[in-house]
C-alpha cells in the first residue's frame, strides 16, 4: 500500500510540480495517474522511488516512512520503467533484464530462466534477442524490455511512466492485457502515468485525475464516467467515450475481477474457464455446477486466479471489493 | 639524388645521438602523457559531479593551453631552473585539457534517461560511474588521450631548449650547423612516431568502444 499524505513539491526554480496531493493505492491494485502534459505525473511517480525529493508531505509504503528508508535498498523493491526507456546501450538485452536481479543477488541460473521467461512473455523469442543490444531493437521493441527489466527483480511495486506509448495499437492493447492480468494473478501493486483516457479506462483499478500538480478526481473507472466530478474531468473523458464505455460493462471478462490464486484455498473439484470468458459466462457455470468458485485459467491454461460467488455478487451488483484486497506476496515489504 | 645519399650518411655517422635522443623523446612523452592521465581523467570525473565548478576548472587549462608552447618553457624556467623536470612540468601542463575536456564531456554527455534507469533499478552512485558512465565515456576519454599524446610528441622537441634532450636536440644542432640532412633526422622521426601513436590509439579507441554503441 502507497499513501500520500499533503505530499508537495516545489523545484528550486519555483515551480510547484506537485501541489498537496493525498490519495493511497491499495496493496494489489492497479492506479493510473493521467492529466495533461506537465501536470505533475511524472514527478508524482519520482517521488514514490526517491528520484525526486519531497518538498513536504510524506509518502509511506505499508505504513513505513520512505524518507526514512535507504534509497537504493528502497528502489531494488520498486520495479520502475522510466518515460524514456532508458536501456543501457551497451549492455545486451539479458544483461539489461537480468540487472536488478544481479543487484539482488540471485543465482545465475535464476536469473537467465527469468529472462527466457520475461521475453517470451512480450512475444520477443529468447534465443533471438537475448544478445542483441538495444540499438539493434525497434522502438517497440525497445519499450518490452523496458517493461520486462522492471519485472525481473519480481518487484511488489511497480511504476511504470508511460510504458506503452512508443508501441503500435495492437502490441499496445497485447500489453496493456497482459499486464493487468499479471497484476492480478500476482497481486503486484501498480502505479501506471497515461495521457491516454481509454489506457487508463481499461487497466485501472483507480483512477487519479490531476490538472496543474492537484488532483481533480480519484475513481473507479466506473465511477469515473459516470460523475465526472467537474468540467476539466467531464471534458478530459470525452462525451462519446461516456457512452461507449458504459455499454461496455456487459463485456466485462473473468480477468478483470480476479483474485489472486492461493492454491491451498481451492481443493476439491473445481471447474475452469478462461480469463476471457465473460461474467455471464462465469455466473453459468457456478450455477449449473453449484459451486463457491471458478479457477480462471490463462493463455496457456494454466491457472492465474480464482473468482468467488461472493465476489461475482459484488461485481454485478456495483459494490467495490472492501478489505479483501492483500493476501499473497505481501511479505516482501 | 645526391643529398638522399648525404641523409642515409647522416642517419648512419649519427645513428647513436639520434636513437639515444629518441628514447629520450620517447620517453618523456610518455612519461608526461601519463602523468596528465592520471591527474586529468580523476579530475574529469570528479568536476562531472560538480558541474558548476566544472566549467571553472576546463577553464583554468584552457588558459595554459592558450600559452604558445616555448613561451611556456620560458616560463617555467625562472621557478625550477633547467632540466627534464621543468620539461615534464610544462609537458603535462599542456597535455591536460585534452584529456580533462573529453573525460568531462563523455561522462555529462551519457544520456539522462539511461542515468535515471539505474538510479530507479537501485544502482549506487559507484556502480552508476564504473558500469555505466565510465563505459559509455570512454572512447571519449581514449580521443582526449589521442589528441594530447600526438600534441606531446610535436611540443618535446622544444625539451631541448630547457636542456632535457629529446628529438629536438638533433634539430636543432642541425640548424646550428646549417646541416639539413641532420635537421631532417631529428624531424622525420618526430612525425612518424606522432602518426604511429594517432594510428595506435585510434585503433585503441575503437576497441574500446561498447560493442553496443558501435555504428
Ligand atoms: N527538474 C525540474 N526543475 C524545474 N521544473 C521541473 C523539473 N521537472 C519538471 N518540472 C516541471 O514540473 C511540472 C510537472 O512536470 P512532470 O514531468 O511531472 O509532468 P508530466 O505530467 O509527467 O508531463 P508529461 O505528460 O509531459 O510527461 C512541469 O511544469 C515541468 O516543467
Ligand atoms: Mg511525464
Amino acid at each position: 500500500m502507497i499513501t500520500f499524505n499533503n505530499v508537495t513539491k516545489t523545484f528550486e526554480d519555483g515551480t510547484v510540480a506537485v501541489d498537496d496531493i493525498s490519495f493511497t493505492v491499495k496493496k494489489g491494485n492497479l492506479v493510473t495517474l493521467i492529466g495533461p502534459s506537465g501536470c505533475g505525473k511524472t514527478t508524482t511517480m519520482k517521488m514514490i522511488n526517491k528520484l525526486i525529493s519531497i518538498t513536504s508531505g510524506t509518502i509511506s509504503i505499508n505504513g513505513n516512512d520512505i524518507s526514512e528508508q535507504e534509497s537504493v535498498e528502497l528502489r531494488r523493491n520498486i520495479g520502475y520503467v522510466i518515460q524514456r526507456i532508458g536501456l543501457l546501450p551497451h549492455m545486451t538485452i539479458e544483461e539489461n533484464v537480468s540487472l536488478v536481479p544481479k543487484l539482488k543477488g540471485w543465482k545465475k541460473a535464476d536469473y537467465q530462466k527469468k529472462v527466457d521467461e520475461l521475453l517470451d512473455m512480450v512475444g520477443l523469442d529468447p534465443q533471438v534477442y537475448k544478445n542483441r543490444y538495444p540499438l539493434e531493437l525497434s522502438g517497440g521493441q525497445q519499450q518490452r524490455i523496458g517493461v520486462i527489466r522492471a519485472l525481473a527483480g519480481e518487484p511488489p511495486i511497480i511504476l511504470m511512466d508511460e510504458p506503452f506509448s512508443a508501441l503500435d495499437p495492437i502490441s499496445r492493447q497485447q500489453l496493456q492485457d497482459e499486464l493487468k492480468l499479471l497484476q492480478k494473478s500476482i497481486n503486484k501493486t501498480i502505479v501506471f502515468v497515461t495521457h491516454d483516457m481509454d489506457e487508463a479506462l481499461k487497466i485501472a483499478d483507480e483512477i487519479v485525475v490531476m490538472k496543474g500538480g492537484s488532483i481533480q478526481q480519484i475513481a473507479t473507472p466506473t465511477e469515473l464516467i459516470q460523475n465526472p466530478i467537474n468540467e476539466f474531468v467531464r471534458s478530459f473523458i470525452g462525451e462519446d467515450r461516456a457512452k461507449r464505455v458504459t455499454k461496455k460493462r456487459e463485456e466485462l471478462h473473468a480477468s478483470t475481477i480476479m483474485e489472486p490464486l492461493v492454491p491451498e484455498q481451492v481443493t476439491g473439484d473445481v471447474p475452469n474457464l478462461s480469463y476471457h470468458s465473460s461474467l455471464q459466462d462465469v455466473a453459468r457455470v457456478m450455477l449449473t455446477k453449484e459451486t463457491e468458485t471458478i479457477i480462471i485459467n490463462g493463455e496457456d491454461g494454466k491457472p492465474i486466479g480464482v473468482i468467488s460467488h461472493q465476489r461475482l455478487l459484488q461485481e454485478l451488483a456495483g459494490i467495490r471489493a472492501g478489505g479483501a484486497q492483500g493476501g499473497i506476496h505481501s511479505n516482501l515489504f | 639524388m645526391e643529398s638522399i645519399q648525404i641523409f642515409f650518411d647522416t642517419i648512419v655517422t649519427r645513428q647513436d645521438l639520434i636513437v639515444e635522443r629518441a628514447i629520450e623523446h620517447l620517453y618523456l612523452s610518455f612519461l608526461a602523457i601519463a602523468i596528465a592521465v592520471l591527474i586529468s581523467v580523476p579530475l574529469g570525473i570528479y568536476i562531472s559531479r560538480k558541474r558548476k565548478m566544472a566549467e571553472f576548472y576546463i577553464g583554468i587549462t584552457a588558459v595554459f593551453q592558450t600559452i604558445p608552447s616555448l613561451a611556456l618553457f620560458g616560463f617555467l624556467v625562472p621557478i625550477l631552473g633547467i632540466g627534464t623536470l621543468t620539461a615534464l612540468v610544462a609537458l603535462i601542463i599542456y597535455a591536460l585539457l585534452p584529456i580533462l575536456r573529453n573525460t568531462y564531456t563523455g561522462i555529462i554527455e551519457v544520456d539522462e534517461g539511461i542515468i535515471e534507469a539505474g538510479e530507479g533499478m537501485g544502482m549506487t552512485p559507484r556502480q552508476i560511474l564504473l558500469k555505466i558512465q565510465l563505459p559509455l565515456s570512454l572512447p571519449f576519454m581514449m580521443a582526449g588521450i589521442r589528441t594530447a599524446t600526438v600534441l606531446t610528441v610535436g611540443v618535446v622537441t622544444l625539451a631541448t631548449f630547457v636542456g632535457a634532450g629529446g628529438l629536438g636536440d638533433v634539430i636543432w644542432r642541425g640548424l646550428q650547423s646549417w646541416n639539413n640532412s641532420l635537421v631532417l633526422a631529428g624531424a622525420i622521426p618526430v612525425a612518424l612516431m606522432a602518426l604511429f601513436f594517432d594510428f595506435v590509439l585510434k585503433l585503441l579507441e575503437k576497441r574500446v568502444t561498447p560493442k553496443g554503441i558501435k555504428s
